[in-house]
């Protein structure tokens, strides 16, 4: 369905002509009575167009509710309750998702913003087949009929690299392993051709080999669609295999992002800083005798999202801390034009 | 597929032999004389012993139980003295008005309970849901006489809408008899909704939060389609086997129902034959709901493959 926008006027210096998705101190929370679990409380990021832009963090740390806001489908008691998500649909136009009607979110869905889960195993419909499954995302947002929506299930799924398409169509997910499924799951996200792809660690669930064959899938079909990617994960050898730029999160927070190899050389907060020392290295983690030596961890844990401290979330465990750090919460500044941080002391790093 | 089928009515048939025994045995040693109970206590001992060797209560027991079995492989469930005719006539004539009576009254049943059930599921705490939650209590406790006598005082006593009682008269078309039923079909019904009601919400419960819903969701997809086409159709299993069990239950537990409003139904037959002390009637009527039973859990079975693919035996 073709999409006015009379949104559009609304942001018309707010997007760069390069940026697909930009999301501007996003603050989702999780109310319950009196208490708000925040668990995204101010996470600005931006996603440009034919790139990707991993996410990562802990578990906890808010990707996932970041991703489920970006496509308005939070689980109750979850609520977007400030901020905006700016995104340019690809007739130009620019509309904040954080506002937009359920209509017209709807129409968005599946059609400019397409998503692909954690779990293969559970994320399609066990009674209906795959092919069933494919065309009807097709048939959501096209004019098409059933033949030609078949048509168009199976070069999906020989554009995601399934053997024998035909006979794949009619079969059911059970009939089918992890790794399939998941290529299956991309053929749905891809079938109408979205803009813009959100993978909440999509290759989390699989096993090694799997994992590699389903991102260099993802690296091919990018650079042959063009789609932009916000990948979400917790695994920087994912990222430093996908990403063009990385957000690095935080207690609800991007504290850091910065195109892949600025980051991984020269991270310029002291969490990415301690979450890439404690990546086990087999050269640098051996002592001078041969023997191992401890990994490091980073001291302490994540604050819990119901009782966020008032200055920066990691302060607490941060070996650059002064005084000034635990009352005031930093904002994204520039360590350099590319790079943003939330780190009052980045000059130190 | 076939396979199953046969398997199954392998199983069926086992079931039924089982019960068919057990029947024999209840039958045999309740206590009392059969031939002078039935005959009741001005009889002679010359007419108890005719009807003794008429019922072949003079044979000793395993030639009885062969002799009962030889009966039931052709079809004969027996012959009622009191009735004077075969117990399978005696139930056929009375099978109509309990068959419409548990269709309809499932169909009631489902038709309240199964939107309920989902829109409950869907807006779980609100108002709506609390007071469905109370209303499912309160069916669940209400007996379905007192129900029928309420909706018998109210809509055929005071409006005059529907029948009072009885089911038309030897000579009432087809129409009429149907509309004998509209007021027990409904007590019937609202009561059983309340467990169909539960059942299906916290199946929807369960299926609410699962991937593919959300997956379905991301499409861009309608809520009602998501919540028709995606999550109700995955809760429907537990919610099947419920309204079998319901329609199973209605078949013979509508007794009361149907003496409320004097039904010429089988629970009605049963209760008489009961009272009388009509054995061939009473084992008769057991057999052929036992035969019921077995039959609509077979039918269940078969909709679970058909909803289900990765049901497979």
């Amino acid at each position: 369905m073709a999409m006015s926008t009379p949104n559009a006027g609304n942001h018309p210096d707010a997007l760069a002509d390069d940026i697909v998705l930009r999301a501007d101190n996003l603050r989702t929370h999780f109310i319950m009575g009196a208490r708000a679990a925040k668990s995204v409380d101010g996470v600005t990021l931006t996603v440009r167009r034919g790139q990707t832009l991993a996410v990562v963090g802990e578990s906890g740390s808010g990707k996932s509710v970041t991703s489920l806001s970006i496509m308005r489908l939070l689980a109750h008691p979850g609520r977007i309750v400030g901020g905006r998500l700016l995104y340019r649909m690809r007739d130009g136009g620019v509309v904040d998702l954080a506002t937009l009607s359920d209509k017209r979110m709807r129409a968005i869905r599946g059609k400019e913003i397409a998503m692909i889960f954690q779990e293969p195993m559970t994320s399609l419909n066990p009674l209906y087949t795959v092919g069933d499954q494919i065309m009807e995302m097709i048939r959501l947002h096209e004019p098409v009929d059933r033949h030609e929506a078949r048509t168009r299930a199976r070069r999906m799924l020989e554009l995601v690299e399934i053997p024998a398409p035909d006979k794949r169509l009619d079969q059911y997910p059970h009939e089918m392993s992890g790794g399939m499924r998941q290529r299956v799951m991309i053929a749905l996200a891809l079938a109408c051709n979205p803009a813009l792809l959100i993978a909440d660690e999509p290759t989390t669930a699989l096993d090694v080999t799997i994992q590699a064959q389903i991102l260099d899938l993802m690296r091919r079909l990018q650079r042959e669609i063009g789609m932009s990617i916000l990948f979400v994960t917790h695994n920087l050898g994912v990222v430093a295999e996908i990403a063009h730029e990385v957000a690095v999160m935080y207690a609800g927070r991007v504290v850091e992002q910065a195109p892949v190899h600025d980051l991984f050389a020269r991270p310029r907060h002291p969490y990415t800083k301690g979450l890439l020392a404690c990546i086990p290295d087999a050269k640098r983690d051996r002592a001078d005798d041969g023997t191992r030596k401890m990994l490091n961890p980073i001291p302490g844990s994540v604050p819990s999202v119901l009782a966020l401290p008032a200055g920066c979330a990691f302060a607490p465990r941060c070996p650059l801390a002064e005084p000034h750090c635990e009352t005031a919460p930093p904002e994204l500044l520039n360590a350099s034009p590319e790079h943003l941080t939330r780190c009052w002391r980045h000059e130190l790093l | 597929m076939t396979r199953y089928v046969l398997q199954r009515l392998f199983g069926m048939l086992t079931v039924m032999f089982t019960v068919v025994t057990i029947v024999f045995v209840i039958v045999r040693v309740a206590p009392g004389d059969p031939a002078a109970v039935m005959l009741g206590p001005d009889a002679t001992p010359a007419d108890i012993d005719v009807l003794r060797v008429r019922l072949g209560l003079d044979q000793s027991l395993p030639v009885q139980y062969l002799y009962f079995l030889a009966q039931l492989a052709r079809g004969d469930l027996g012959h009622s003295i009191f009735l004077d005719m075969p117990v399978a006539a005696a139930l056929l004539d009375r099978a109509e008005p309990t068959f419409f009576l548990t269709v309809f009254a499932i169909l009631i049943a489902s038709a309240i309970a199964l939107p309920v059930g989902i829109m409950s599921a869907y807006k779980r705490g609100s108002f709506f849901d609390q007071s469905v939650t109370t209303l499912t209590m309160l069916a669940a406790s209400i007996p379905s006489f007192w129900l029928g006598l309420i909706l018998i005082q109210v809509f055929a006593v005071r409006f005059g809408w529907f029948p009072v009682a009885g089911y038309g008269g030897p000579d009432a078309s087809f129409l009429t008899r149907m509309s004998h039923l509209v007021l027990p079909a409904v007590a019937l019904g609202v009561v059983s909704s309340a467990l169909i009601t539960r059942f299906t919400r916290a199946s929807m419960l369960d299926v609410l939060n699962d991937d593919y819903v959300r997956t379905a969701r991301s499409k861009g997809m309608g809520e009602f389609r998501v919540i028709m086409k995606h999550a109700f159709k995955n809760a429907l299993i537990p919610v099947l086997t419920v309204v079998g069990l319901t329609a199973a239950l209605l078949v013979s537990g509508a007794v009361v129902t149907e003496t409320v409003f004097s039904l010429p139904g089988v629970g009605n037959l049963v209760v008489s034959a009961v009272l009388r002390r009509d054995y061939p009637v009473i084992q008769g009527a057991l057999l052929v709901i036992a035969a019921i039973y077995v039959l609509i859990n077979f039918g269940i079975d078969l909709l679970y493959l058909m909803i289900d693919p990765r049901v497979r035996y």
